[in-house]
């Protein structure tokens, strides 16, 4: 049991500050512009791409490097080029946009790395236990990827609250109009929040996806789950998506490793089997089976009970 | 409006009705669609006609209730195929039942069974979906989409796991002596309900609260002011969209005798979203036209290439991005033109613009298809037909000509563009000086 819960909690600290790592870029976004970004995983998916292919090339390290710094140039373009022209039209037509440029991302993956699931492999440096613990090992890879996503918080959290851009940032957070006026050319803000939020995006593809797998679907598999931390954080709260992150992270790793079924716990109760077939179903179903629609309950339950998220100011 | 006026005006997403203007004024042109419906399968006479027919009905009535949502009250729902799925998957046990004598119901109310049954489904998560429009009721329609496609994967019986559940409508009593063992008679039962759902759904817009619906997307607060809740607003249009998409899903179930899980998806939701949207939802037509069109270039693309999706989604991104008012609504902004007698003007700049697009789409379609037959590597030879014509992929010339014609194309698109857009203009105006 013990080995249960210190595993779970492991797994969804590196899984939580995952979902972190890509809910920072997106709460970034929104706040700033009130774009929810529906491509943000895209660009999740395509820096694991780009990271398989340049490490086959150059190695895993250039390519930690490498990939985030295309997928930002690539996402500046997408707000440069495409975001910005439908501005104008409202925040239902830049989703709208956005929806759009997930599915061609995703079709474009598809035409040139095929539909099978790349072999993307952990790098041989970090392809060892690290330590040893009720007799299970814990990767180094996986230590590797908390350390990573703890230097990239540390990394966005000086940036925001100590530097002289940060400043700016923040300030086009709640005041664009004012900014502007300081001589500040907000769009160009816009444009660059925007592709650094991509390129994290990216960081957490290129060292997810020896993981979780790189495969077309990955970017759905992630991006629903990424709104619920943003949306229950409390859209455009950075701290927000922290806590958001890290509580769905181990919600879902603690519930997959549940084997207990819902009969299970009934019985325990002292509530006999089900009686009539149609529940029978019900009765089955285990905590891991549910595990999935777990966000998705928690999303619905914070939006009515409190719609601004967790730690949100606003609604929108 | 000043004809200077019109592009820009035109460019607004969610235009107050463009097709208001008299074009579906009176019962003449329900008759005429009507007659239509009947003769349509009498002139087209291909082999895969009826069935692709049955499909744009079902896509149809599904578009339309889509648009109830996003272009009428201005609901974006990523989830909108969960009540499409859950009226399907009803109509199909209620047929099931049907046929087992169980209960009586006759095929053709089928529909009904799938509508009341999306009704109830939307009245139950409209609930919690509709407190709140834009970005929140937009993540809400996907969480409950995410929510619906896990859940059926926990509810065998209902869903039928992974290969859904089949019907048979042969089984079923039969009302009036009508049977529905042909595809043609299918065909007219689907046109019968697609007529009266889409004159239902027109009657609704036209109603008070269908009014309020555009009144709320368009300033929730002085909605309010008038004395009405934006939230129950939302919530009867929430719910009348869910009845028929219900509806489509019953027509489904009828037509195609099996439903699974992926029918209520969220790709299936993503779809309408598509077609809609390219279609244009600012006016009532725009939908039918989307689903006419998108519905027909699915079916043909995918027997010609495997990457059909990419080339609709890059159709739906460009009239994001420079047609946001949908086929529909460019049409409509040539009905002064029109009247005027000046479309003739147009043809010459319209033209050379198209035949640019051409090139430029033969282009990008011309490399697009050679990396594709690279990398899905079925084709040993290394020689793939395109255009009708035998294209080398391991030979660099092909490579050039297919990027300069979508340069070329880029290109005269750029120079034609602005003509094009100043013929309209021109056209426009002379229009309102006499």
């Amino acid at each position: 049991m013990e080995q249960i819960v210190l595993f779970s909690i492991l797994n969804g600290l590196v899984f939580g500050m995952l979902l972190f790592m890509l809910s920072s870029g997106l709460t970034l976004i929104f706040g700033m512009m009130g774009v929810l970004n529906f491509a943000h995983a895209s660009f999740y998916m395509l820096g694991a791409y780009f990271a398989y292919t340049l490490a086959s090339r150059v190695g895993f390290w250039p390519a930690l490097v490498l990939a985030p710094v295309l997928v930002g140039l690539l996402g500046a373009l997408v707000e440069r080029h495409g975001l910005r022209r439908v501005h104008r039209f409202g925040h239902v037509a830049e989703l709208i946009f956005t929806f759009g440029v997930a599915i061609v991302i995703e079709e474009l993956v598809q035409l040139v790395w095929g539909r099978p699931a790349k072999s993307y492999q952990v790098p041989a440096a970090l392809d060892f236990p690290l330590f040893h613990l009720f007799g299970s090992a814990f990767p180094a890879y996986k230590a590797f990827m908390l350390l990573v996503s703890v230097a990239i918080f540390v990394f966005i959290f000086a940036i925001l609250t100590r530097t002289r851009a940060g400043l700016i940032i923040q300030a086009s957070l709640t005041h664009p109009g004012m900014v502007a006026m300081l001589g500040h050319n907000v769009p160009r803000v816009f444009m660059i929040v925007f592709g650094i939020g991509c390129a994290l995006a990216a960081v957490a593809g290129v060292i997810a996806g020896p993981v979780l797998g790189t495969f077309p679907g990955m970017a759905q598999v992630l991006g629903s789950v990424v709104f619920v931390v943003v949306v229950v954080g409390g859209l455009g709260s950075l701290s927000g998506a922290f806590v958001a992150s890290l509580l769905i992270g181990t919600l879902q790793t603690f519930a997959v490793a549940l084997n207990v079924s819902v009969g299970n716990v009934l019985m325990a109760v002292g509530v006999p089997a089900a009686a009539s077939a149609a529940l029978h179903d019900v009765w089955k179903v285990t905590v891991a089976q549910v595990a999935p629609i777990l966000p998705y309950l928690l999303l619905v339950l914070v939006l009515m009970i409190r719609p601004t998220g967790l730690f949100g100011t606003r609604e929108t | 409006m000043k004809a200077a006026d019109a592009p820009t005006a035109a460019r607004r997403l969610a235009v107050a009705d463009v097709g208001r203007a008299g074009v579906l004024r009176g019962y003449g042109v329900w008759l005429t669609a009507a007659v239509v419906l009947i003769v349509l399968p009498w002139v087209v006479r291909t082999g895969a006609a009826v069935p692709i027919m049955n499909q744009m009905g079902i896509a149809i009535v599904f578009a339309l209730s889509f648009n109830m949502l996003l272009g009428q009250g201005g609901m974006l729902s990523f989830g909108h195929a969960v009540y499409f799925g859950l009226g399907g998957f009803l109509a199909a046990h209620a047929l099931n039942l049907a046929g087992r004598g169980t209960l009586y119901l006759p095929v053709p109310l089928l529909p009904l069974v799938g509508g009341l049954g999306g009704l109830a489904f939307a009245a139950l998560f409209g609930t919690f979906s509709t407190s709140r429009a834009g970005t929140v009721f937009s993540m809400v329609s996907l969480a409950v989409a995410e929510l619906m496609a896990a859940s059926s994967l926990i509810f065998d019986r209902f869903f039928g796991g992974e290969e859904g559940i089949t019907t048979n409508r042969a089984k079923a009593p039969l009302l009036l002596g009508l049977e529905f063992t042909r595809d043609r008679q299918v065909y007219y039962l689907i046109a019968f309900w697609v007529l009266l759902a889409a004159i239902a759904m027109y009657a609704f817009s036209r109603t008070p609260i269908g009014r309020m619906a555009n009144a709320v997307r368009d300033n929730p607060e002085r909605a309010e002011f008038v004395g009405y809740s934006q939230r129950w607003v939302r919530y009867i249009s929430f719910c009348a969209a869910g009845f028929f998409a219900g509806i489509a899903g019953g027509l489904f179930a009828l037509n195609y005798e099996i439903l699974t899980a992926e029918n209520m998806g969220l790709n299936a939701s993503g779809v309408v979203l598509l077609m809609t949207f390219i279609g244009g939802i600012g006016s009532f037509v725009g939908p039918i036209l989307g689903a006419i069109v998108f519905t027909f270039l699915q079916s043909m693309l995918s027997d010609y290439t495997g990457i059909w999706l990419l080339y609709l989604g890059i159709l739906f991104l460009a009239t994001v991005l420079f047609v946001p008012i949908g086929m529909a609504g460019v049409l409509m902004l040539h009905a002064p033109a029109w009247r005027a007698r000046r479309v003739g003007r147009l043809a010459g700049p319209y033209l050379v613009a198209g035949v640019c697009g051409l090139v430029a789409a033969v282009g990008v379609i011309g490399l697009l298809e050679m990396l594709h037959a690279l990398v899905a590597a079925d084709t040993p030879s290394g020689v793939r037909r395109l255009f009708w014509t035998a294209v080398s992929l391991r030979s660099v010339l092909p490579w050039l000509v297919f990027t300069g014609l979508a340069a070329a194309g880029a290109l005269g698109l750029r120079w034609a563009g602005p003509r094009a857009a100043a013929a309209f203009a021109d056209a426009n105006r002379a229009g309102a000086g006499r």
